[in-house]
C-alpha cells in the first residue's frame, strides 16, 4: 500500500454547457436536420449519453455544400488574404480564451485524459490557427508559384482520436488558403466542433465558409461523393481512404488522405535508456494509444532488450489509468465499444499467436470503456499484433541484432506514417532516418507536433502533407 | 559491479552508464510538476515533507543562540499545534554541532540527528588532512550525519579515483558513528550526465545519501537532477539491494516545490522512499510555508506569516 496514493483532482465540468440535443450548422445558422433524426453521443468514461448529435442525410450535405459554395463565391474569394487572415487571428485568439472550456468538452466526450486535452491537444489547436492565419497573406511563398488559386469548396471529414486537434489541421489551412469548407466530424466525438462552430459565429466569420455536417459513414460517403465538391481532405483508417479513392477515382475532385501507421520505434543499445523507456511510453500509451503515428511496434535491439523491458514495466506500473477528468491521469478511457472490442480482439489474437501478455496491477473502471496498457513481448513479424494497426494501448516488442535488420523490420509494413529512432550518436541517427520509409521521423523524442512541421505518410499511410509550407500546397492550385 | 577501485575501472565503469537524453529528462520532470496533490495527500505530503526537512543554518553570522532557536523549531516546528512531526534532522557546520547536540538533548529532540556539513565545505578545496580533521571535530562533537562535499574539480579534469578515494576515506572515519551524505555540488557539475556518474562514484564509494547541492551555488535542487539522481539509487537498489537515500538542497522553498520532489520521488525511485530514512530535503526557509500550508488544511484559510516563528 503506497502511503501516498493520490486524491481524487477533478476537474470542475462547469465550465461547459452541453444542449440536451444539437443541429447542424450550415450558412451560419444552427439548423434542425431535413433528416428528422439525432443519434446519441456518449462520455465514454462512464457509459452515459451527453448530448443528441443531427444525423444528416443527403439533403443536409447538399444545403451546406451549397452554402459553402455561396460563401466562397460571393464572399471569402473577393476577400483580401489580409482580412482572410485576421478571421484566423480572431479564431485563434477565442480558442485560447475558451481553451479550458473545450478541454474539458474534449475530455468528456472522447475519453481522453484532462492533463492531454488540457496541455497538448487545444494548445495545439491555437497553434495551427495561429500559425495559418499568418500564412493568409503570404501564399506566394507557398511553395506552388505565384498567385496560387484556393480549390474553393472543401470536404473535410475527421477522426474521433483528437477530434480538435483535427478539425485544426483541416479547417485553418483551407481557410488561410481562401477555401470554404463543409466538415464531418466522427461520430462519437462532434461536440467540440460544435462549440467550435459558436466560435465561428462568436468570431463573425462570414456565413458558409465553414458549415459542420454531422452525422457517421453514410454522411460522410455523400459528402465524398458530392459534385459541389472540389476537394476532399480525409483522416481516418486506410480501409476508408481506399473508398474514398475509389470513390473520386475518375472526378475531378483531387484528396489528401491522413491514414493509419504501425510505426516502429527503434531503440538502439547506445541510447539514453531511461528517456527511450519514457518515450516507448509515450510513443504507444499517449492518448490510449489511439493515434495514427503511434509507436506501436517497439524494435530493441536484442543486446539490451531484457534492461528496456525491465524498465519499461517498471515505468508502466506508474501509469495511472482512471477518470479521464482528473488531473493525475495518464490513461483515459477507450472512445467506443467498438474500438474496445477491435482491440480485444486483436490482443486476443496476439495471446493465440504466441506472444507473451502483459500489464501492470490496474484496476479498470466498471462503467465506459476500458482497457489496461499492454505490452506483447516474443512478437515475430508475422504476428498480426506486428501487422495491424491496433490503435490502442498495445505495445508489439520485436528485436533486432543489427542497424540493418532493424531498417528492415521497421520497413516491412504497407503502412509508413512515422518512426522512431533512439541513439546517442548522431550519424547513426541520420543514416538510419535516410533510409526509414516513413514521413515524419523522431529522432530521441516522440509525438512531437508544431504547426510549422509537414505531417503524413508514405504508402498506405495516406496522400500528402499537413502542416507547414508542404501542407499548404494540398490546398492551392498552383499558380504562375 | 565493480572489479577494484582504481582509475581505470572506475573510468571503465562510469563509461558503461547509458548517457542522459536532457530533453527527456526536462520533459519527464515537467510532466511529473503538473501532478495535482489536493486534500487527504495533501495532508499527508505536508506532514511528510516537515519530517523530511534537514533544517539548516549555514552562516557565517551562525551564533549559539541562533543555533537553540532552529533546535527548538526542530523538535516544535508550531508550537500552537502539538501534532506537527519534528523534523528530520538539524544541520550546521561542525563548530557549532555540540550546541546543537546539547539543546536537542535538553529539550526533548534526542531523537533528532544533527549533521554537520564536512571537507571544507562549500567548495572542498582543502588538503586531506584538513577534510579528516573537520570531519573527526564534527562527530566528536556529536554529528550523526556528515554532509562532506566531493572534489569537483578532480571529478571535472576526470580524477574520478581522487573523489572516489576521499570518500571512502571519509566514509572510513565515519564508520558507525554516523551516516553519510555526499554533496555533489550538481551546479558545477552542469551536465546530467555529470550528474549520473557522480551519482554511482558516491555510492559506490559508500554513501549513504546522494545530496544535490550546498545551497551556495545556482542552480541546485532543480527536478531534472533531482529526477537522475532519483533514477540513480533506484537503479542501484536493482544491482546490489541497497537502498541509497537522496536529499535535495537548495532552491526549494515553499510547499508546493517539496510535493513536486515527493511525486518525483514517489514515481521515480518509487514509495518505498518515501520516508525520512532515505529522503530529506535540506532547506531554512522551507519550514515555514509547509506550516502555513498546513493550517491552511485544517482552518479554511491562509494565515499571516506573523503566526509562525522566525526560526
Amino acid at each position: 500500500m503506497n502511503p501516498f496514493e493520490y486524491a481524487p483532482a477533478l476537474e470542475s465540468t462547469s465550465i461547459v454547457t452541453i444542449a440536451e440535443r444539437y443541429k447542424l450548422f450550415i450558412n451560419g445558422k444552427f439548423v434542425a436536420p431535413r433528416s428528422g433524426k439525432y443519434f446519441p453521443t456518449i462520455n465514454p468514461a462512464t457509459g452515459k449519453t451527453l448530448s443528441q448529435i443531427a444525423e444528416a442525410n443527403a439533403a443536409d450535405v447538399d444545403l451546406a455544400v451549397k452554402a459553402a459554395r455561396e460563401a466562397y463565391a460571393k464572399v471569402w474569394s473577393k476577400l483580401s488574404a489580409s482580412e482572410r487572415g485576421k478571421y484566423l487571428f480572431r479564431i485563434a485568439r477565442i480558442l485560447q480564451e475558451r481553451a479550458r472550456e473545450f478541454a474539458v468538452l474534449e475530455t468528456l466526450d472522447n475519453g481522453k485524459p484532462i492533463r492531454e486535452s488540457r496541455d497538448t491537444d487545444i494548445p495545439l489547436v491555437a497553434a495551427h490557427f495561429f500559425y495559418h492565419a499568418g500564412w493568409a497573406d503570404k501564399l506566394n511563398f507557398a511553395g506552388v508559384g505565384e498567385q496560387p488559386k484556393p480549390y474553393g469548396v472543401v470536404g473535410q471529414i475527421i477522426p474521433w482520436n483528437f477530434p480538435m486537434l483535427m478539425l485544426a489541421w483541416k479547417v485553418a489551412p483551407a481557410l488561410a488558403t481562401g477555401n470554404t469548407v463543409v466538415l464531418k466530424p466522427a461520430e462519437t466525438t462532434s461536440l467540440t466542433a460544435l462549440l467550435f462552430a459558436e466560435v465561428c459565429q462568436q468570431a463573425g466569420l462570414p456565413a458558409g465558409v465553414v458549415n459542420i455536417v454531422t452525422g457517421a459513414g453514410a454522411t460522410g460517403a455523400t459528402l465524398v461523393n458530392h459534385p459541389g465538391i472540389d476537394k476532399i481532405a480525409f483522416t481516418g483508417s486506410t480501409d476508408v481512404g481506399k473508398l474514398i479513392a475509389t470513390a473520386i477515382a475518375g472526378t475531378k475532385k483531387s484528396a489528401t488522405l491522413e491514414l493509419g501507421g504501425k510505426a516502429a520505434n527503434i531503440i538502439y543499445d547506445d541510447a539514453a535508456i531511461d528517456e527511450a523507456v519514457e518515450g516507448i511510453v509515450n510513443g504507444i500509451f499517449f492518448n490510449q494509444g489511439h493515434v495514427c503515428c503511434a509507436g506501436s511496434r517497439l524494435l530493441v535491439q536484442e543486446n539490451i532488450a531484457d534492461e528496456v523491458l525491465e524498465k519499461l514495466k517498471v515505468r508502466m506500473s506508474h501509469i495511472r489509468l482512471g477518470n479521464p477528468l482528473d488531473k493525475n491521469t495518464d490513461i483515459g478511457a477507450i472512445n467506443s465499444a467498438a474500438q474496445l472490442a477491435k482491440i480485444r480482439e486483436l490482443s486476443a489474437a496476439g495471446e493465440a499467436e504466441g506472444a507473451e501478455r502483459w500489464s501492470p496491477p490496474c484496476e479498470l473502471p466498471t462503467d465506459g470503456f476500458w482497457f489496461a496498457p499492454t505490452i506483447f513481448t516474443g512478437v515475430s513479424q508475422t504476428h498480426r499484433i506486428a501487422r495491424e494497426e491496433i490503435f490502442g494501448p498495445v505495445l508489439s516488442v520485436l528485436t533486432f541484432r543489427t542497424p540493418q535488420e532493424a531498417i528492415e523490420k521497421a520497413n516491412n509494413t504497407p503502412y509508413g506514417l512515422s518512426a522512431g529512432i533512439w541513439s546517442e550518436k548522431g550519424s547513426k541517427i541520420l543514416w538510419t532516418a535516410s533510409k526509414l520509409r516513413a514521413g515524419v521521423i523522431w529522432a530521441n523524442t516522440f509525438n512531437k507536433f508544431d504547426p510549422a512541421s509537414p505531417f503524413g505518410g508514405y504508402k498506405e499511410s495516406g496522400w500528402g502533407r499537413e502542416g507547414g509550407r508542404h501542407g499548404l500546397a494540398a490546398y492551392l492550385k498552383a499558380g504562375k | 559491479m565493480i572489479i577494484d577501485s582504481s582509475e581505470s575501472s572506475l573510468k571503465a565503469f562510469l563509461q558503461t552508464l547509458p548517457r542522459v537524453d536532457e530533453v527527456g529528462v526536462n520533459a519527464r520532470a515537467a510532466m511529473l510538476a503538473t501532478r495535482s496533490i489536493k486534500t487527504s495527500s495533501k495532508e499527508w505530503a505536508i506532514d511528510t515533507a516537515i519530517s523530511m526537512v534537514d533544517l539548516t543554518t549555514l552562516e557565517g553570522a551562525d551564533t549559539p543562540g541562533k543555533v537553540r532557536a532552529i533546535c527548538a523549531k526542530a523538535v516544535r516546528p508550531d508550537a500552537t499545534d502539538l501534532s506537527v512531526p519534528s523534523v528530520g534532522a538539524v544541520c550546521v557546520y561542525n563548530d557549532m554541532v555540540h550546541i546543537a547536540r546539547s539543546t536537542l538533548d535538553q529539550i526533548g529532540g534526542k531523537a533528532i540527528p544533527v549533521a554537520a556539513v564536512a571537507t571544507a565545505f562549500p567548495s572542498g578545496r582543502a588538503s586531506f588532512a584538513v577534510k579528516a580533521q573537520d570531519t573527526m571535530d564534527a562527530i566528536n562533537a556529536g554529528a550523526a550525519e556528515i554532509d562532506m562535499v566531493i572534489d569537483r574539480g578532480a571529478f571535472l579534469s576526470g580524477r574520478y579515483g581522487e573523489v572516489f578515494d576521499e570518500i571512502v576515506k571519509i566514509k572510513e572515519l565515519c564508520g558507525e558513528k554516523a551516516h553519510l551524505k555526499v554533496i555533489l555540488e550538481t551546479g558545477e557539475l552542469v551536465t546530467l550526465d555529470n550528474v549520473r556518474k557522480a551519482s554511482y562514484l558516491a555510492m559506490l564509494a559508500g554513501a549513504d545519501f546522494i545530496k544535490t547541492s550546498t545551497g551556495k551555488v545556482s542552480p541546485a535542487a532543480t527536478a531534472p537532477v533531482v529526477l537522475v539522481m532519483l533514477e540513480a539509487v533506484r537503479d542501484y537498489f536493482g544491482m546490489t539491494k541497497v537502498r541509497i537515500g537522496v536529499k535535495p538542497a537548495g532552491g526549494i522553498r515553499n510547499t508546493k516545490d517539496a510535493i513536486k520532489q515527493l511525486v518525483l520521488v514517489n514515481e521515480v525511485a518509487g514509495p518505498e522512499w518515501l520516508t525520512p530514512q532515505l529522503f530529506r530535503i535540506g532547506a531554512s526557509a522551507l519550514l515555514n510555508d509547509l506550516l502555513l500550508q498546513r493550517m491552511k488544511m485544517r482552518d479554511g484559510y491562509y494565515a499571516s506569516p506573523s503566526y509562525v516563528t522566525l526560526d
